[in-house]
Order: C-alpha cells, then structure tokens, then sequence
C-alpha cells in the first residue's frame, strides 16, 4: 500500500476545497492571480485522477478485476456509526476524470470570460467541485448526504449571481435549489429508513446482505421511493425536469457545463451506487417504472427540444431526453432481475447498464462542449435566439466544424462518442424490454432532426444576412462587424473535447471497460 | 499471399488521414488540399487492388474460408466483440470497384470544383470554389466510409461506417448551403441535405433494430458466424413476438428490418423521394455517393447478408418475397417518373433509383450473383454518366458567362446579376447539339448512356441486367421477369431522350452554343470510365453464349457462383435460354427506337422561338405545364400525343404528382406533425402544466423565502459562512444528541 492508494481520493475530493479556502484569502482586486491559481490548482485533482484510472485499469482491470479500491474508512461521527469512507470503482473512476476535466476547463474558459465578482466565482467553482468529487467517493451515506448538498449550493449561487437579468436568474435558482432540496427532504428520510433497519450508514455493508431487508417490505419500498425521487430530480427524469432548462439559461456557460456535465450524472450515479445495490428487490419490482419514465425523457425531451427556438433550452432540453437513456439502461438491467439467471441475461443487464453509464459519460463530454458552444456564439452576438443566425458556417469554419462533431456525437453519430451509450443501452433495452425500447428509438429520429434542422440549418447553413445582428462584438466585448471565429482559449477549452468524442467514438473499451467491470460485478451480486 | 491481404485493415486509413490533414492543416491551401486527398486514395485503390486480385488469383482456396483478421473491441458484460476486416469474393469484386471508382470523381473533382456559378463573382479570387478544401476534406472522409463498410467483418462496423456516409453525404448534399433560387418552391442545397439525412435515419433506426435484434439472438454480428447453417436454423425457427401483429420467425423479422436500412439509403420505394433532391449536391458528389457507391451498399448490404434471407426463405417465404416485390415496383415506378424529367441529373437520379430496385429485385428471387454483377456494373457506367453530365453543366455554364459576357461588352457595358433572366444550365431545354461542342464528354455520355440502356452484346449494362432477366424467368418469377422487362424498355427511352435532346440536333440556347469542353482532368476519367462501362461486363457473359462466352470463361459469374456455394445459397448456372435473351434485346432496342422516334428522328431547330414544343409538341406543353407547377392539380393540357404516349404521360403525371404529394407529401406532413406536435407540446403541455405544477409549489416557498430574503445580503462570505455554520451546526447536533 502507497501514499497514494491510500489518500488518492482524499487528495482528489478535498485539493479544491483547499484551492477554494486560498483563493477566499487572495485579495479580490487581483484578478488576474485569482484565476491562474484557480486553474493550475485544478490540474492537481486532473493529473490525480487520471493516475487513478491508469492505476485502476494496471492493478485490477487488466488482471480481469472488478473490486471497491482505494478505500480509506475512519471514524467521523462513532456516536452515529457514521464513517468517512471512501472508494472507487468502475462506475466511479471514469466520472471522477470527467469531473477533473469539466472543471479544469470550466475555470480556464471562465478565466477569460467572468469579468464580475471573479474571486467569489473561482471560490465557489471549486468548492463545488469538491462536493461533485465527494459524491462520487463517498461510501457512507451520510457522507453521500453531505457532499450531495455541498454541490447544491455554490450552483445556486452561480446561477443567481452570474446569470443573465433577462434570463431571470433569480427564479431559476431558486427553482432549481427547491426542487433539488426536495429531493435531499427525501434522501435524508430514506437514510434514516436504511439506518433503522440496517443499524448502518456505510453503502457497502448495506448492500451486502443482497440488499436483503429486515423489516416490512413497505419500508424498503418507501426508502426505495424517496431515494428515487431524490435521484430521478437530479437526473433530471421527466416529470420533474422543469427546473433544467431554466437552470441551465440563466447560468454562466461554465456553469451549464457542469450543470449537465457533473451534476446530472449525480442523480445516475445514485441509481448504480444506492438504488440497485441496496434495494434489489423493489428495484426489480418497479424497474419498469424507472425504464418507462426513461422511454417518455427520451421521446417528450425530443420533441420538446425540436420546439425550441432560443439555443440554450434547445440543449437543455437535450439533455432531458439523452439522460432518459441512462433511466431506461439503469430500468432494463433492473427490470432483468426478475427473470431466471441466464448468462446471456446478465450480459444483456450488463449491457444494459454499460449503455447507461456510458450515456453518463458520453454525455457530460458532448454536452458540455455543446454549452461551451453556446458561449462562444453568445459572447459574440448576446443573443441565442436561433432565428437570428444563419450563413455562420462559411465566417467562422472552427467554430462550425466543432459544433458539427458535438452536434453529430450528440445525434448519435457512429464513429463519434454518442453512438456507444445509445448503442448499448438499446442493445441491453431490447433484450428485457423490447417494446419501451422500440418506442425510445423514436427519439433517435427527432434527435437528428433537432440538431440538424433546428442547430446546424439555422446558425450555419443558408445565407449570411447582416441586418440579422446587427451588434457584434469579439468574446472581450469589443465592438466587430461580423461574427468572428473562436478565440484560442476557445479550442484550448473545446478541442480536447472533440479530440475525446472522436477517440471514444473509435474505441469506447478506453472508459467502457471500466464501467462494464462494475457492471458485471454489480449484477453478479444482485441476481 | 496472405501477406497482401494484411494490407485490407489499412485500406480505409488514407483518406481518414488526409480528412483530418485537410481540416486542421492544409485547409488554406486548396490545391495542396485536393493533392492530398487524391494521393491518399489512390493509396487505397492501389491498395484495394492489390487485395482484390490477390483474392482473384485464389480465389478457389479463399472462398471456404475467407479472409479474416479481428482483435477484440469491445466489452459486452462477460463476452468480447470483436471488430476487425474479411475479404470474401464480394468483397474482392466491391474493393475493385470502389477503389476506382473513388480515384476517378476524386481526380475528375479536381477539375470540377471551380469557382460556383451562384455566388457573386466579386468574391472569385483564384477560380476555385471558396470551399474547395471543405469539399475534399468530406469526399476523403466519405471514402473512408465506403471503403471501411465493404471490408467490415461484421454488421455493426459496417453500420458504424454505413453512418459515417450518411454524414457524408448530408455534407455534401448541403455543399451549396447558401444557394437560393428565385422560385420558393424549388428545393435548395441546405433543404436536400436534411431531407435525406432524415428520410435515411429512418430507415438506418430500422436497420439497427434489425442489428440489435440479430445480436440478441445470436450473440454475434461476425458475418461468418452468423453464416453458420446452425445459427441460420435456429433463427428461422425461432419465434418473435412483435406487438399487434402476433409471432414471426425471427430470421424473416430481423431480415425485414435490415432491409429498411436498404430501403433508406438505396432510395427505394417509399424512402425513395430523397435522392431526386439529392442532386442539389456537386455533381462529383451526385456521381459517387448518389449513384455509383453510398446508394449501392443498401444492396451490398442485402447482397452480405443474403443468408440470412434465404434461411428467411425457407422458413415463411417473407422477407424474400418483400425484397423482390419492393425491388421490382421502385425498378418500374422510378423509371416512369425518369420520363417526365427535364434537369439532366434528375433523369440519372431516377433512373438510379430505378436500376437499384432492379438489383433488390434480383436478390429477392435469389439471383444474388446477377444481382452483385449489376451492382458492379452499373457503378460504372453511372458513375460515367454522372460525371459525363457534371461536364456538360460546366461546359453550359461556361457558355453561359461567355454569351452573357460577349452581351455586356457590346451591350450596356456593363451588366447587372439581378435584371438577367435565371438561366437553369441543367436543364436539357436549354442545351441541343452539344456533341460537336464537347465531343469527348458527348461520346462518352453515350456509351454510359446505351450500358444504362442495356445496348445488346457489347455493353456491360446488356450483360448485368440479362442476367437478372434470366434469373427471374428460369425461377419461374414471371411478374417480376415482365415488371422488370418494362422497366429496361423504359430505360433505354429516357436514356436515349436524354442523349438527343443534349448532344443531338442544333443548340437551342446561346450557353449551349458557346459550351466549351472541360478540361483533362474531367475528360479523363470519362473515358477511363466509358472503357469499363463497355469491357466490365465481358467477365459476366455466360458461358453456353456462342463465341465470347466459352473464351472469356464468364470468370466473375464462376467466382460468385463458387462463394454462393460456400454461403449455401443454392446457386445454379443457368441454363441457356432464349426467351429472356430475346425479351432484354427487344426492349433495349425498342426503347432507343423509340426516343429516336420522338427526340432523334428529325434534329431540332435552333433560332426558333419555342423550337421544343413546336418539334416535340404535347409532351413538353405537358412538361412545361409541370415547370410551373401548373399541371400537378390534375390540369393535362389540351394535346393530343400517341395514345400510349399520353396513357405513359398521363401515368407519369399522376406518378410524379403521387411522388411529390403523397409520398413526399407524408414526408413533409410527419416533419409538420413533428414540428406542431412538439410545439403544442411545449405551450400547452409543458409550460402549462409541468411547469404550473412546479410554480405553484414554487410560489408556496416564495412565501416562506420572502421571510428568509431578509438574510439575503448578497454577499458569497455570508452565504458560504451559513453553509459552514449549518454544516458545523448539523454536526453538532448529531454528536450533543446522541
């Protein structure tokens, strides 16, 4: 055991609460120190997790193992039994990089593009990003709990604070911090729920006995039910979808991507880390539910979307319908433990989950390049009004070539980052629910026309017309007469991005093989 | 030997590298751009051959036992998927073809993309089209695709790469995303683009539940394993449930699916209303994607995976009959509608859609080689017609400016884009008697013209298409033998109506008597072409055929026939037979007589006011009714042509008015329905009630939350130092408790 198999977590979860307490002390007026601090502290956590995922993959996957690594438990709250315990799996691992990454590139496109009350953002981006990391190691629930809420708050600032005054940026946080604590009301109940009849807080000693419960099945079952709605919020599932699009106009670009990019993927994360583990059986029992709610984000945020007419919502609303495919993955695979184990079963259930995790990552790459797009047109025009573009594509050739890939990954592209999720998570759908599935396709279809014939046709194809916008200006805020290209910040923050997109596209066993280990492992200890 | 076999995987590797080079390097230098991307795939056709006549030369080892080479790619729960390349005779036969066939419209491209007509010539600064290192960088990226899909070992590569095309030619479709034209009902470049990147996706969702639902079954998407007569059984005695409709056998399921995916992408009947829209691409584009490559792998697909038909077959006799019954109505629907078309690619774009439902017919009676054959074959002397068409635009076009150039020097001294009358340099009205002006396009434009049309024994289009023929009439399929027969004659009519009225008689507009030839590197590969489109088909004539056929052997048919074997697909030779020989000379030669009945017999006249109508009368009024969108509401102008003529009119009218209205009528209604659906989904459904509900609880807490604004400073301090105070406090609170 190293240093680092020991603390690596801990170092990951907690340098940017430190980078966060530095950047408090850093007189405010330094701006400029503020923000290179900021974004050379956050490389620490990013060269720390891809150690982790390179460790992860020589130590146990390339041995043909899927085990909880780099656990670290101590006493935190003995009176309780709550613990400080951590651990990375498959599931884990990938989404620790990518939260490494969107923020590395969240603050550094913020560097150039936050002008106002730029210590109190550096501040809170980070201190954020230590609650997203926390979610992700946490392996007691009450230290889920509180990194949970820990990533409520600084979005609810950003949100308020940063947002645009016409995109009432006060209602939407305040929407988006009450529905999101909402959700917390419920978790904290079904902790307690799991507690009584436990008698523990730590994931995986409750998840040991298969999850087996004790007391009346109407206590797993209500437990069951308010973690959903926590996560099912979070992720967000229809019906409680509504906070998003709004949440996502009003924050600042950087913002919206890790809105989509992290926070997203945390109410998933519950799914595979609490909800299956802990609660197989009402997991199976209404996994239908969970793969039918997934069915109706898929199609209705489809055709939402294809209604949009500011660019924003129109990707906000994406996201709805791209994160219905991690519910109907997540739905099948539960959905499967009601049938006899067969190994074809499993691999389809494994699949399946393969299909929703990698939509998980997959998604916070192509989403979060396509907010960042979102900037970069409208630090330049102010507006994202979809009717006001057009005839872009021959003025600003990088900007459209990058907007064709994430587009295109978006859509489900085979050959770019996209294609695998849905790939997979129909593959598994098919298999245990093949009419939901058949229905989710539909969405495949309105998908494409949203991109094409809302996004590309109506900012980049047709003819340029001047009269359109008639106030440009470069990303400093410098009057132009036209649109101008990307900065090179701009391809700094996007480019690796796109370069991800097309590598995963070609080989997704680089993040796929450690989500299908944890799958694997996940089912083998469910069925 | 095996050593040059290795070198398939790489095959698709130049062209990706040089869309890659092109888009992040050498995109400002457009001549080094278009060099690169030459030079890379003539590595890969030199690579493509190498392989192919490897496979050629062994091919009595190599067909039981394929080529193969995969490494694992993917994790599937406990198993591995692996991906990786496989030659077999198919696609020894399609890597010959499409390796050529790239390097020609790539070498012929480079000719082509200069300067386009439609944009304002102030902004022309080196001839060349502004986005003329766009334009390689797309067709580079769309050769990877074609080529990766025909030496894909499985069925997902090949999708992947299926897909990879189909953006490909969306790019390229929408090439010219910012051309008007003055009649709002003409659809424009950027329109075409998403009207068949749509109407394909429907189909490829179709296709990738067939993929799905074949993975699921078999646990494979390895061509060869899925071949394996054991799996083949097991699916066609499988059962599916499909909702409402009740069980089918799962192998009849999953081949009705995967055909969908043909259906889409080889534009066939009801998909089929994309690829006339299509041509708004360049006309390289048109020549490769449109007609001689993308649209042909939906019957490369139904030709790789034509097992799986047969064993279909031998289950319910479905997805067979389906095959053939689509095939063989889009081969007859297609080539009526080809009839009624003045814009010279719209003529080839029906006529390609038409000749692809000649080959899906084929493959539904099982005629698999016949099918491969034409496929082949018809590649070529498309491709040449296309590209021989793209010329003749361009020597138009030029015709135009010069005569419009000559006009301003004498005339006005200067002239104004906007008073001038728009001239359309495709259509074939405007063109006559441009053989003597451009003899070299003219020449070989009718010799692709007559290999379409089947011309008897020396054209490749004779040989693939008599064979189908044949095919259908020994098996005893008579309806699709005559439907087919009359689409052949139907065939060579518009063809040869096409070489009249473009190369024949006077020049009947100023452009067209001031066209001038283009240059080498388009004429060129014309002729390279015009060889192959004549010559190709001398490796399929059948032996029992007196002289030719017992010296040439009929190689290709005996190579086919030897892998339909390995495949157990019943292949037989066919035994000679006249009747169907006799019926493909008639109609070849009753068509051409016809057109030159009609179009050739007495050459038109130039200088005259309205030379067409008056020299071809009811059928132009007929046509020229349709150019201003007058007769599509039923009204057929007062002329009395040949009664079978105006019945063929008549249907023509009512087809293409079926075609425009109805089918592509559905088309726009479900994009409307989409559009208005989704709109009141937004207004009265999302916002009202979704977002009502959220707001009227929100507004519950608003009452609590004016309480709390009173510690709202604003400050981030004061907020973060509650968040620390809770936190602290809720510790507390625990630990004192308890």
């Amino acid at each position: 055991m190293t240093f680092l198999d020991t603390w690596v977590l801990t170092l990951i979860t907690f340098t940017p609460l430190i980078g966060s307490i530095v950047v408090m002390l850093i007189p405010a007026t330094n701006t400029a120190l503020i923000k290179r601090f900021s974004v050379i502290w956050s490389l620490i956590p990013l060269v720390l997790s891809i150690w982790l995922a390179a460790d992860y993959w020589l130590k146990f996957l390339a041995r043909g193992q899927a085990v909880m690594a780099y656990e670290l438990k101590a006493a935190w709250i003995p009176a309780l039994g709550v613990n400080y315990h951590v651990g990375a799996d498959g599931f884990s691992v990938p989404l620790i990089f990518l939260t490494a990454l969107l923020t590395t590139l969240g603050l550094y496109y913020s560097a150039r593009t936050i002008h106002h009350r730029v210590k109190e953002f550096f501040a809170l981006f980070l201190f954020l990003a230590t609650g997203m990391f926390g979610v992700f190691v946490a392996l007691d629930l009450v230290l889920f709990y509180v990194f949970w809420e820990i990533g409520l708050v600084p979005m609810y600032f950003m949100i308020g604070i940063w947002g645009q005054e016409k995109d009432r940026p006060q209602y939407s946080a305040i929407k988006f911090f009450l529905y999101t604590l909402a959700g917390s009301v419920f978790m904290l109940l079904a902790i307690i729920g799991v507690y009584l009849d436990k008698g523990t807080f730590d994931i995986l000693i409750a998840a040991q006995n298969g999850g087996g419960w004790t007391t009346a099945p109407v206590a797993a079952a209500l437990s069951f039910w308010a973690f959903f709605v926590a996560f099912a919020i979070k992720v967000p599932s229809f019906p409680f979808h509504t906070w998003l699009p709004d949440a996502h106009t009003a924050a600042p670009t950087a913002g919206s991507v890790i809105l989509a990019g992290i926070l997203l993927k945390l109410g998933a994360y519950g799914f595979l880390r609490i909800l299956l583990p802990l609660f197989p059986g009402p997991a199976a029992q209404y996994g239908l539910i969970i793969a039918v709610l997934g069915v109706i984000g898929i199609v209705y945020g489809a055709f939402v979307s294809l209604a949009q007419t500011d660019l924003k919502r129109l990707i906000a609303y994406s996201s709805v319908s791209h994160m219905g495919y991690v519910m109907l993955g997540i739905g099948a695979a539960a959905w499967a433990l009601n049938q006899t184990k067969t190994p074809e079963l499993i691999n389809s259930a494994a699949m399946a989950l393969n299909g929703a995790s990698l939509q998980m990552f997959m998604h916070g790459i192509i989403t979060g390049a396509l907010f960042f797009l979102v900037g970069v047109i409208y630090e330049r025009a102010h507006t994202r009004d979809l009717e006001k573009f057009g005839g872009l594509s021959a003025l600003t050739p990088a900007f459209y070539a990058t907007m064709m890939f994430a587009g295109f990954a978006s859509l489900g592209l085979p050959g770019l980052a996209g294609f695998w999720a849905e790939f997979f998570t129909f593959r598994g759908a098919f298999a245990i629910v093949p009419v939901l599935a058949l229905i989710g396709v539909i969405g495949v279809v309105i998908t494409a026309a949203y991109i094409l014939y809302r996004v590309i046709q109506n900012v980049f194809l047709g003819k340029y017309d001047p009269s359109r916008i008639v106030h440009w200006t470069t990303v400093g805020g410098h009057h132009s007469d036209g649109p101008t290209d990307m900065e090179l910040f701009e391809k700094v923050t996007l480019w690796p991005l796109v370069a991800l997109m097309i590598l995963l596209g070609i080989f997704p066993t680089l993040v796929l093989v450690y989500f299908n280990a944890a799958s694997v492992n996940l089912l083998n200890n469910l069925f | 030997m095996t050593n040059v076999f290795n070198l398939t995987w790489l095959i698709p590797i130049p062209p990706l590298l040089a869309f890659f080079a092109i888009i992040l390097f050498t995109n400002p230098h457009k001549r080094l751009s278009s060099n690169l991307a030459i030079g890379a795939v003539a590595l890969s056709w030199v690579m493509s051959w190498l392989v192919a006549f490897a496979y050629f030369g062994n091919w009595h080892v190599l067909v039981e036992e394929p080529f193969a080479l995969s490494l694992p790619w993917l994790p599937t729960g406990t198993g591995v998927f692996r991906m990786g390349v496989a030659v077999d005779a198919v696609t020894a036969v399609m890597l010959f073809m499409v390796g050529f066939v790239l390097t020609m419209i790539f070498i012929y491209s480079h000719g082509y993309m200069t300067f386009p007509g439609y944009l304002d010539p102030a902004l022309n600064t080196d001839g060349l089209d502004p986005r003329y290192s766009r334009f390689f960088a797309y067709i580079s990226l769309f050769a990877t695709g074609m080529l990766g899909l025909v030496v894909a070992d499985n069925l997902l590569m090949l999708f992947v790469f299926w897909e990879i095309m189909g953006l490909c030619s969306y790019l390229l479709i929408g090439f010219w995303f910012d051309k008007t034209y003055p009649d709002p009902n003409q659809i424009t470049p950027k329109q075409a683009g998403l009207k068949a990147f749509l109407t394909t996706r429907i189909g490829d969702v179709l296709l990738m539940i067939g993929l799905l639902l074949l993975f699921i079954m078999t646990g494979e998407l390895n061509f060869q394993a899925i071949f394996k007569p054991e799996v083949l059984e097991h699916l066609a005695e499988s059962h599916l449930a499909i909702p409402f409709l009740g069980a089918f056998s799962a192998a009849v399921v999953i081949a009705i699916f995967i055909f969908w995916g043909a259906i889409g992408k080889s534009a066939q009947f009801p998909l089929h209303v994309w690829l006339p829209d299509a041509m708004e691409g360049p006309t390289p584009v048109s020549a490769l994607i449109h007609a001689a490559t993308m649209v042909s792998a939906g019957v490369y697909l139904i030709i790789r995976m034509q097992p799986l038909f047969a064993a279909a077959h031998h289950g319910e006799n479905g997805a067979m009959l389906f095959v053939a019954f689509i095939g063989a109505f889009t081969a007859l629907f297609a080539a009526t509608i080809a009839l009624a078309q003045n814009d010279i690619k719209k003529v080839l774009a029906y006529s390609t859609v038409s000749q692809l439902g000649y080959m899906f017919a084929a493959l539904g009676i099982g005629a698999w080689v016949a099918a491969t054959f034409h496929l082949i074959m018809h590649a070529f002397f498309k491709a040449l017609l296309f590209l021989g068409s793209g010329s003749v635009i361009h020597g138009v076009e030029h015709g135009h400016h010069h005569a419009q150039h000559g006009h301003g020097e004498h005339g006005h001294g200067h002239h104004d884009e906007h008073h001038e009358a728009y001239f359309d340099p495709q259509d074939m009205r405007n063109m006559g008697g441009l053989l003597r002006r451009m003899p070299a396009t003219g020449w070989t434009f009718i010799i692709g013209a007559a290999a379409l049309s089947g011309f008897p024994l020396v054209t490749a289009g004779f040989w693939s298409k008599d064979e189908i023929l044949a095919d259908a009439w020994y098996t005893g399929h008579t309806l699709v033998f005559w439907t087919l027969a009359a689409a052949a004659l139907l065939t060579a009519f518009y063809s040869f109506r096409q070489v009249f009225m473009t190369f024949f008689g006077k020049p009947r507009t100023e452009a067209a008597a001031h066209a001038v030839e283009s240059t080498r590197s388009m004429t060129v590969p014309l002729m390279i072409l015009a060889v192959f489109a004549i010559a190709a088909g001398w490796v399929g004539i059948p032996e029992w055929f007196p002289g030719v056929g017992a010296i040439l052997g009929n190689p290709l048919g005996t190579m086919l026939g030897a892998q339909a074997e390995a495949y157990h697909l019943h292949h037989k030779p066919l035994p000679p037979q006249s009747v169907p020989l006799l019926v493909s000379i008639v109609v070849s030669l009753g068509g051409i007589f016809l057109a030159w009945l009609v179009y050739g017999r007495k050459p038109l006249e130039a200088g005259q006011p309205d030379p067409l109508e008056r020299w071809l009368g009811p059928i132009y009024t007929v046509l020229r009714h349709k150019y201003y969108f007058d007769e599509l509401y039923g009204s057929l102008p007062n002329v009395r042509p040949a009664l079978i003529l105006r019945f063929a009119l008549w249907l023509t009218a009512v087809l293409r008015a079926f075609d425009t209205y109805v089918i592509d009528g559905i088309v726009n209604a479900v994009g409307n329905f989409g559009r208005r659906f989704a709109r009141a989904l937004r207004l009265f459904f999302d916002e009202l009630f979704v977002d009502g509900a959220v707001n009227g609880t929100g507004f519950v807490a608003q009452v609590a939350g004016s309480v709390l604004r009173l510690v709202q400073t604003g400050q981030v301090q004061f907020y973060l130092l509650i968040v620390l105070l809770g936190v602290l406090a809720f510790l507390a609170f625990v630990q004192l408790g308890l």
